[in-house]
């Protein structure tokens, strides 16, 4: 009984790849999104709002504007953060919104230049799309810096030759570490004690490459908690990077290839340790909804993923033995897409809570965008270190000398917002400050039992 | 028709190129406020930082004979900040600053782009209390809650935005600046212009710093959940607690068919063969909140409540409050289109108006729940729509003839506190008489003869 004279010209453009207009309809301007949001906080500018991006996604459905550059620059000034959508009454996915605006804008090539072309192809077609590739750049990034030789650069005054964007980015150069995952985590690590369930462990992109202590620190905690962990050595990326920035059938491809090295029947749940991958894939049965052949199985994919916290939680965490522990006064800064996309958020602080003499002290604007947002600290240097600022006060403010994250990109922004602010607090995977007082409450048994 | 040239770089010269906005982008995001399938490009939009900016745009706009339109975050439900044909937006949301807080004489002196919430903590930072509290409240600006006179849910107990405007800064159309108002408890020098300005809907001038009275903390609050098998029993209850002279802070319901949509949501448990449901809060005293707790309970049991619940702490408070705060955002995931009206009764008539609402809704084959403020009788008939079956449509707008027809017949008023502005224009002559609106024309022409400050509003 729909009447509205719209949607006459230009199908594809008009309609965002087949964005269904009841998803654009279901926004009431209501402006409950407009204080989550990190850039309407910063611009004042309805139009670097939810509400803002949504009308103008509507007005392309109805024909009133063309898929327009500042369309386009907008939904990448767009952090991605979901925060309106924990905040919408009304439920609008904006999710499903923003990714196929992104879509929609690299299929018509609208902020096509030879430069952005070429390095779309080398990180999100190639460097993503086999992980080998990426492992071995970082292993001679490693090289690179283990060998004396980045620090010489650094001291030589020859990066003051660089244009100073260039310099950023350089110190942003994550540590990379000593070993991959592959290299510390076995296929199979059996549970210890009783096994109560078969879980599969991705080691992801990013975190493989920067963070693999905190995979490593991840199976040990799933194994300490009744689960067989299966971790094989060469995996796939998620393609979270891909669908976010408008490379669907990429993304697909590698949605495809998770279900297939992880047959979701054959585990009783699928551990990511990152909050934007495991939010990501807890959306396949979208991304594959056209696909007959695997749309079954995406559905049951999406009921397996867990993110780590959620998984423990679930399950029962297996309690850390007292012991003698260094007081330690943590901060939580959460995950936007563990938090907003996810919508897990009591259980990393359970977890953290679990630990002996933790203090666990609120952080002001905890679901707050650090900034990190994917690659955004990458391509949006300016509004990345304005909210990277707010947050690293407020992590000040809490005298924490700790703070916990659940995201390799956002810890990777933490970590570079302590070197630019001078703070000496230490950046941590709550899965890892676990680990490390299950190991402790490991030393002090032996110790007390040793004892004559 | 778009702006001359000549016109826009007089603006850009006045708030600086950057602070005006000009591109097709730009203008769709300010196409709207919050009323449902209402819409109306702009000209442009400029963001003043100061009165004098302010007044000085309207100077520019007389001379130009540009519409203007002031607004603040755009959240109003009436049209009231929605774009005239060939409009200016003068959108003051940057002009947020928090002026002056006098814990001495307990007021608040903000700019009008301050947000309703930065005024809430200001004075909660300060142990004291700013009592109204709009659905809106987080991202609503103080300017427009005193254009609009917002309410809220403390509104039986604690008043209304104009109880707490002690002093307003004002901008006419010739770009004149008045200061009015003063912090002083009694004043009764002169006429009081500032209660013209106090829902003006921003046809009398542009309002750009209000001074605001605010009240210490109330000490401690209990909140109770109440389900009854009838309406009418709901709202014999709420008498009875109004008799027994507790007035309580917050005295919300919901009926059947808002407590089914929050049930579908939440599954929070609630009892689905009940017609009403009230969430009662009272604050104040330890000892005054205790004794009309326990009050209020024999009341509500007295008067054949299904169940209620008491909350034992914070954590169950917020549960049980919870109900309510869902409400609209239950009932908007039903549909595409939601419609948030708002009718207001003598509290006396506000069952009848309930059950006529329902029944109206039933004639016309639509879906509406209604919930709202049953202490003071202000209800929020919430049509659960699709703005693109415009026969669909149709049928509301006879509905809402309908309903809106009774609320006068009993005594009541077409708008508690969401205003006039487009949504309720062509009603008000029925609700308030010819002659009355001819008066409040005259008051319009006197301030703004030139007919720019948001003309086409509320009465012309």
């Amino acid at each position: 009984m729909c009447n509205v004279k719209s949607c006459q010209s230009g199908a594809g453009k008009s309609w965002l790849l087949g964005l269904d207009y009841s998803v654009v309809q279901q926004c009431m301007h209501c402006g409950l999104c407009l204080p989550t949001c990190p850039t309407y906080s910063v611009t004042r500018m309805e139009r670097h709002s939810p509400r803002g991006r949504v009308a103008l996604a509507r007005a392309i459905a109805d024909g009133r504007l063309e898929l327009t550059r500042a369309f386009a620059e907008e939904m990448y000034y767009c952090l991605g953060c979901l925060a309106c959508m924990s905040a919408c009454p009304a439920g609008v996915n904006y999710a499903e919104i923003f990714e196929h605006a992104r879509a929609a804008v690299e299929t018509e090539r609208v902020l096509q230049t030879p430069m952005r072309r070429f390095i779309r192809w080398i990180t999100i077609h190639w460097l993503f799309m086999d992980l080998r590739r990426l492992l071995f750049l970082g292993a001679l990034l490693r090289l690179y810096q283990r060998s004396g030789f980045q620090s010489l650069v650094r001291r030589s005054g020859l990066l003051r030759l660089l244009p100073a964007r260039m310099r950023e980015l350089e110190s942003m150069t994550p540590d990379i570490p000593a070993r991959f995952s592959a290299a510390m985590i076995p296929p199979v690590s059996p549970a210890r004690g009783r096994k109560r369930y078969r879980v599969a462990f991705l080691t992801g992109c990013a975190q493989d490459l920067i963070f693999s202590e905190i995979n490593r620190d991840t199976v040990e905690v799933l194994t300490r908690n009744g689960c067989e962990v299966i971790c094989p050595p060469r995996q796939s990326c998620c393609g979270s990077l891909h669908a976010h920035n408008g490379e669907w059938t990429l993304a697909q491809g590698l949605a495809r290839r998770q279900i297939d090295q992880f047959p979701p029947s054959e585990f009783d749940a699928i551990i990511s340790n990152a909050g934007g991958c495991g939010s990501h894939m807890k959306h396949y049965a979208q991304l594959l909804s056209q696909d007959p052949q695997y749309a079954e199985r995406a559905r049951q994919w999406d009921a397996k993923v867990k993110d780590i916290h959620e998984w423990l939680m679930e399950i029962g965490l297996a309690a850390v033995p007292q012991h003698e522990a260094p007081a330690m006064k943590v901060t939580y800064h959460e995950s936007c897409h563990l938090a907003h996309g996810q919508r897990v958020v009591r259980q990393p602080r359970q977890v953290l809570q679990a630990i002996p003499n933790l203090t666990l002290i609120e952080l002001p604007e905890s679901n707050w965008c650090c900034g990190s947002a994917g690659i955004y600290n990458i391509t949006q240097p300016e509004m990345a270190n304005q909210l990277l600022d707010r947050k690293m006060n407020h992590i000040r403010s809490t005298s924490a000398t700790v703070v916990a994250n659940g995201n390799s990109g956002c810890l990777l922004q933490l970590i570079h917002g302590a070197r630019k602010h001078q703070m000496p607090v230490r950046v941590a995977h709550p899965v890892t400050l676990l680990a490390e007082a299950y190991r402790r409450g490991d030393r002090s048994r032996t110790h007390s039992s040793g004892e004559i | 028709m778009s702006l001359s040239s000549q016109t826009l770089s007089g603006l850009q010269a006045i708030v600086g190129a950057e602070q005006v906005l000009t591109s097709q982008e730009d203008l769709i995001a300010y196409s709207y406020d919050g009323t449902a399938a209402m819409q109306q490009m702009p000209e442009a939009v400029v963001f003043p930082r100061s009165t004098e900016q302010v007044a000085q745009v309207l100077q520019w706009a007389q001379k130009a004979r540009l519409p203007v339109v002031t607004r603040g975050s755009g959240t109003g439900l009436s049209g009231g900040s929605l774009p005239t044909p060939g409009a200016l937006v003068l959108c003051l949301v940057k002009m947020d600053r928090i002026l002056e807080l006098d814990t001495k004489n307990l007021t608040l002196r903000v700019e009008a782009g301050a947000t309703t919430q930065a005024v809430a903590d200001a004075s909660g930072a300060a142990g004291l209390f700013y009592p109204p509290d709009p659905g809106s409240m987080k991202i609503s600006t103080i300017g427009g809650n005193v254009a609009e006179n917002s309410g809220g849910l403390r509104g039986l107990k604690y008043g209304v935005t104009r109880n707490y405007v002690m002093g307003l800064r004002v901008v006419l159309a010739d770009g004149t600046v008045l200061w009015l108002g003063n912090k002083c408890v009694k004043d009764v020098a002169g006429f009081s212009l500032k209660d013209l300005f106090i829902g003006s809907e921003g046809t009398l001038g542009v309002i750009t710093e209000v001074l605001l009275r605010l009240i210490p903390t109330p000490q401690a609050k209990k909140t109770m959940l109440a389900t009854f098998p009838r309406m009418d029993q709901a709202a014999e209850t709420v008498s009875a607690i109004i008799a027994a002279q507790i007035i309580p802070c917050t005295l919300e319901f919901l009926d059947r068919t808002t407590i089914r949509c929050v049930e579908d949501y939440t599954h929070i448990g609630l009892p689905l063969d009940c017609e009403a449901l009230l969430l009662i809060e009272t604050d104040g005293h330890p000892a005054v909140v205790a004794d009309e707790t326990t009050r209020m309970e024999k009341i509500c049991r007295d008067h054949g409540c299904q169940e209620v619940r008491v909350a034992r702490d914070d954590a169950e408070a917020a549960q049980l409050a919870s109900a309510r705060r869902t409400a609209f955002s239950a009932l908007a995931r039903v549909s595409p289109t939601t419609i948030l009206e708002d009718a207001t009764v003598p509290r006396s008539e506000l069952a009848a108006m309930v059950r006529f609402i329902q029944a109206t809704a039933q004639k016309y084959q639509l879906r509406v729940g209604v919930f709202g403020h049953m202490g003071d009788g202000n209800l929020h008939p919430t049509v659960l729509t699709n703005e693109r079956n415009t026969e669909e449509m149709h049928r509301v707008e006879q509905a809402f003839q309908e309903i809106f027809q009774e609320t006068i017949r009993l005594g009541g008023t077409v708008t508690g506190e969401h205003g006039v502005g487009l949504a309720k224009k062509a009603i008000l002559p029925k609700a308030l008489g010819d002659e009355s609106i001819r008066w409040m024309r005259h008051l319009r022409q006197l301030f703004d003869p030139a007919g720019i400050l948001n003309p086409g509003k509320m009465v012309e």
